[in-house]
Parts: C-alpha cells; structure tokens; sequence
C-alpha cells in the first residue's frame, strides 16, 4: 500500500487533490481511498487530505500517519505544521516552491523535491491555484500514477475550458519532474 | 458477475452512493435538514430530484428535524415510500418522533451519519447519537464501507416493510470517515433493485374514503399489547434480516455477512467485538497479529437491532476472551453499549469468558492501528491472568485532565 497525504491551506483544493488521486489511481487498476483530515476548514487554516493506494480493497479507516509521499501545497505550513511528521525512509516530499529543496533545510529521510507550481498556474491556468499542478507533479516526480490517468481525472472533475486548462498545466508540471526521476 | 469486480465500480464519495443507493429505491417523500455530516446526502438527494431521475418523489425542505421526521410520519401512513438522513443532535431533536414512528408501526429508513453529541459541540464521529435511540424500536444496521452502506439500504427497505416487521430502520454510517470518504463502489443498479425490492404497498393507509385512526390513545388495557407487538416485530426482523441478506447476495452477488460477520473467528482465542467503520482497521490489524502467532478474530455486529443474542452466543462460545470496542458510553455505568449486550448475552449459559469493554474513538479521536494493538495485548494478558478492569476509556490525554 501506498500512503499520500496532502498538506495545504483551506481553499488550496487539498481535500479535491486527494480525491483527484483516488479517481487517478482507480482508473490506473488501483484499489484507492481518498479522506478529508476532518477539520474545520476554513479558508487560509491548515488542512490536511489523504490517498491510499492498494493492489487489494482498502479497509484501514485511520488518518495516515507514515506516509510514503508528501505534498506540501503551500511553502508556509512549513513553518507552523509538522509537514515531514512519520514519513518513511526513501519517501519523497513536494514543495510547491521556487526556491531549491535545500532551501528548507528540512530534517527527514525523506527526498525532498521543489516544483514552482503556483507559476505554472498562473501561466497556463490564469490563477494561483495550484493543486492539479502538484498532481502532474506527484505523477512526474513518483511514477506511481499515469498522468494520463491525473489528466482522465481533472478533466472528469472540471468539464469544459477549466479542465482542459488544469489538465495542461498538471502535463507541465508532470515533464519537469519526469525528467528528473 | 464480471471475474474483476473493478469493472463495475466508480470512484465516488460515501454520502453519494448512499444517496443513489436511496435513489434506486424509488423514494416517494423525502424530508430532511441539513446537518453536518449528513448534509451531503440530501444535497445529492435535491439535485437527483431537480435533474428528474426520481419519479413521483417529492423533497419537502423542512424547518427542523423534528419537522422532517413528523412530515414522514403523514406521508408514511398515506403509504408513502420515505426517507430522511441526519447526525447527532438533529436525531436527538427527532427523539419524540423516533418513537412515533415505530409506534405507528411505519417502516420508515433513515440514514443516521453517525456524529457526537453536544456539550461540548463536535462534528466528529461516534455512535452516541445513534445509541441513544437504542430502545426507541427502530432497527439498526451498523455499516463498514461504502458499499456496505450502498448495499444496506434497499435491505432496510425490504425488511422494514415486510408485513410481518413493520417497523423503522436506521442505517447507520460513521460521519466524515465513511461519509466524506472517496473509495470505489458498485452503485446499485436499477434493474437489479426493482427486482430486489418490491414497490411498498402497505395493508393500512390513511384514505379518506375509508378512514382509519393511526397513533390512537392507548389506555392501560390495551398499552401493553402495543409494546409487546414491536418486541414480536422485532423478533420476526432477525429472521427477515437473515432472508433479505441471501436474496441479496442471489440477486446483487455480494455478501457482507448477515446479522453478524465474523473475521478470522474460528479459531480465535480473543475475539474482539465492533460496528461500523472501525472494523475496517482492525481487519488490518488480525492480519498483522496472525503473523505474530496470536489467534485473534473479529464477530462484527451489522444488526445492532434486532440483536442477535443467538448468533453472538454461538460465535463467542469457544473464545478465551471477548473484547469490545465502543464509540459510545453510557454515563453512569461506565460502560458502551454493545459491551452491555454483550454480557446480557452471555449470562444464564454455560459461557463464563471474561468481556473487557474499551471506550474509544469519541468526538473522532482517531483510532490507529497501534491502538488495536494495544487492545490486543491487554487482552492477552486477562487471557492468561484473569480480569481486574472491566471497562477502560482508550486514549485519555492525563495532560488535559
């Protein structure tokens, strides 16, 4: 089993990316299950979301505390949320983030990976919403899911120009990492 | 049958399979009020209706839950399909209704998202709520999943308005970890569900043309009898509930178990007892401790009522020592409340196995693997020694208190 959790602010579309992830992985011929941490989430708190991903149907019902890969959506939370916390040795972590992975001098067995998601959707997408991004990204950076399976998934999700829009921008994000995996 | 089952599912969120599964029913009155976590599935219910695909349905949008439930009472006896869904204390403001409705003998389904009570407020999961309406004569089902939730819905409908029961029917699914969960799920199928459940044609209605009274005054002569119809009503439900689960299966190709499950119980020699979506992890966690040699199993309960006394009897039978896992306490006794079925179960036989209770996951204190594991170790340690605590709270913060 693979273990995602998704590290963002209300408003951000953490708990939609996790849920992005499930459909992704489902249509990939993977068991998956995609949960809110349950807060109360107003816009700008910190909120987290989690994605399992599994050969077999998933029955374990708790948050996710040992995760395998980490996305960190927004850089801030860094400072305020315990965003490596249980990660597991040889785990990757992704930062939405222009600034290089040594920047945040995070302790942790983990990889740590930076991708400047927010300028990509501002580029293509038009607004600083990133969260489909950091989905090309983890399918890039991970190659536990096709982003053609990311793109199936955000086009389902927003029909019409908005999806095509996300669906590019999450391609973008995915070709930079990809090239360095 | 497809050989993969993946085949027919989707990715979709608990309170929407839900809300389909009440769809494929073919519902005639819905009356519900928004409550947290419930609130999803009568936002799917509404647009079902706004887009057209529930016939001869209608949503009444209603000011209260008290409300909601007394609008299903009329159209319940008008013979009206009905159904409603809420959470914690928009079932306690429902609590004088609750009882109307089993008592006017009206096999209503409602989805209760499981939720804690207030004081202090949360909108996290337990079965307080829920339990709370234990004596009220409404059946409750406890689901694990998504598609046990799914799956239960045209059953409650089944075995609610069979003749013979006649009584309301909760299905009860944990808030927020089964409700706001994404997971995949076969979505009933129409087709599969017409043939399964019949359209509802009671043998009383209100009808002006040939008018009845329904909830009439009862004087001490007649009171009794009343009370003790529901209990028979109740025990005709264990028989229907078992009937309904293999017609089930025939048609729709799935098995969840019947009035209990069990999980690697056989040969277990400490037998943890639970409902509802915990039993999930502590699947996870039998697996885990197999490996370590330890004969664990699980007796799920599905059927919280009608209780199944017997079928709890014969599968506790052989175990060492019996363990079970509330979401719920009853103040004042110390105690959850299928720990106290549990001992009433076991008293009066030949069965003399210690139950130990443990508290847990109140007000959405996350349950973890580790802290089954816990439970697990405990109770080897009353298997081998004898029980000195009977009920335990799990995970209580010392630096709070």
């Amino acid at each position: 089993m693979k273990e995602i959790r998704i590290h963002g602010r209300g408003g951000q579309g953490s708990v939609t990316a996790a849920e992005l992830l499930a459909v992704a992985a489902f249509k990939d011929g993977h068991y998956s299950q995609a949960f809110p941490s349950f807060g109360v989430e107003r816009r700008g708190a910190p909120v987290a979301a989690f994605t399992r991903i599994d050969d077999i149907p998933i029955r374990l019902r708790s948050q996710i505390y040992e995760p395998d890969y980490i996305i960190v959506q927004d850089p801030t939370l860094i400072e305020v949320v315990d965003v490596t916390g249980g990660v597991k040795p040889g785990g990757k972590i992704l930062i939405n983030s222009d600034f290089s992975p040594e920047t945040f001098k995070l302790d942790t067995p983990a990889e740590v990976m930076t991708i400047d998601a927010t300028r990509i959707a501002l580029d293509i997408i038009g607004l600083p919403i990133m969260n489909t991004v950091m989905l090309g990204a983890f399918a890039g950076a991970t190659g536990e899911i096709n982003i053609r399976s990311i793109q199936y998934a955000v086009s389902e999700r927003f029909p019409g120009k908005v999806g095509e829009k996300n669906s590019k921008a999450a391609y973008e994000a995915y070709k930079r990492l990809e090239a360095k995996r | 049958m497809t050989d993969n089952p993946m085949e027919k599912m989707s990715v979709v969120e608990g309170s929407y399979a839900t809300a389909h599964a009440v769809k494929v029913c073919r519902p005639n009155v819905i009356s519900a009020y928004p409550i947290t976590p419930q609130t999803h599935i009568v936002e799917d219910l509404s647009q079902f209706i706004a887009d057209g695909e529930i016939d001869n349905c209608e949503f009444i949008t209603i000011e209260s839950e008290f409300s909601a439930l007394s609008a299903l009472v009329g159209a319940s006896a008008a013979g009206a399909r009905t159904y409603s869904s809420t959470s914690s204390q928009g079932l306690e403001l429902m609590h004088e209704v609750v009882f109307n409705v089993s008592g006017m003998r009206l096999p209503t389904v409602m989805t209760v998202v499981n939720r804690a009570v207030s004081a202090p407020i949360s909108i996290w999961n337990d079965h307080q709520d829920s339990i709370s309406e234990r004596d009220t004569g409404w059946i409750q089902l406890y689901a694990e999943n998504s598609q046990e939730i799914s799956d239960l819905t045209p059953l409650a409908y089944k075995v609610a308005e069979d003749k013979d029961v006649m009584l309301p029917a909760m299905v009860c699914m944990d808030g927020f970890i089964l409700s706001h969960v994404f997971e995949p799920v076969v979505l009933l199928e129409q087709d599969l569900t017409d043939e399964y459940l019949p359209p509802y044609r009671p043998e009383h209605i209100l009808d002006t043309k040939n008018p009845k009274t329904f909830g009439s005054f009862a004087d001490p002569s007649v009171y009794t009898e009343f009370r003790y119809m529901q209990q028979k009503g109740m025990d005709i439900a264990l028989k229907k509930i078992e009937k309904a689960v293999d017609e089930f299966t025939r048609i729709f190709g799935r098995d969840h178990g019947g009035l209990i499950d069990t999980y690697r119980a056989d040969d277990a020699e400490i037998l943890l007892m639970a409902m509802g979506s915990v039993v999930g992890t502590i699947k996870d966690v039998i697996d885990e401790a197999r490996i370590d040699g330890i004969k664990v199993g699980l007796l799920k309960i599905r059927s919280f009522r009608p209780f199944p006394v017997e079928a709890v009897r014969k599968t506790l039978a052989d175990a060492a020592v019996i363990v079970v896992l509330d979401k719920n306490i009853s103040l004042g006794l110390n105690e959850g409340s299928l720990c106290t079925e549990v001992k009433s179960c076991l008293y009066n036989t030949d069965i003399n196995t210690p139950v130990m209770g443990f508290m847990l996951g109140h007000g959405g204190r996350d349950i973890s693997k580790g802290t089954i594991h816990m439970i697990i170790d405990k109770s080897q340690k009353v298997a081998r020694s004898g029980i000195k605590v009977e009920n335990e709270f799990v995970d209580v913060r010392g630096d709070l208190i």
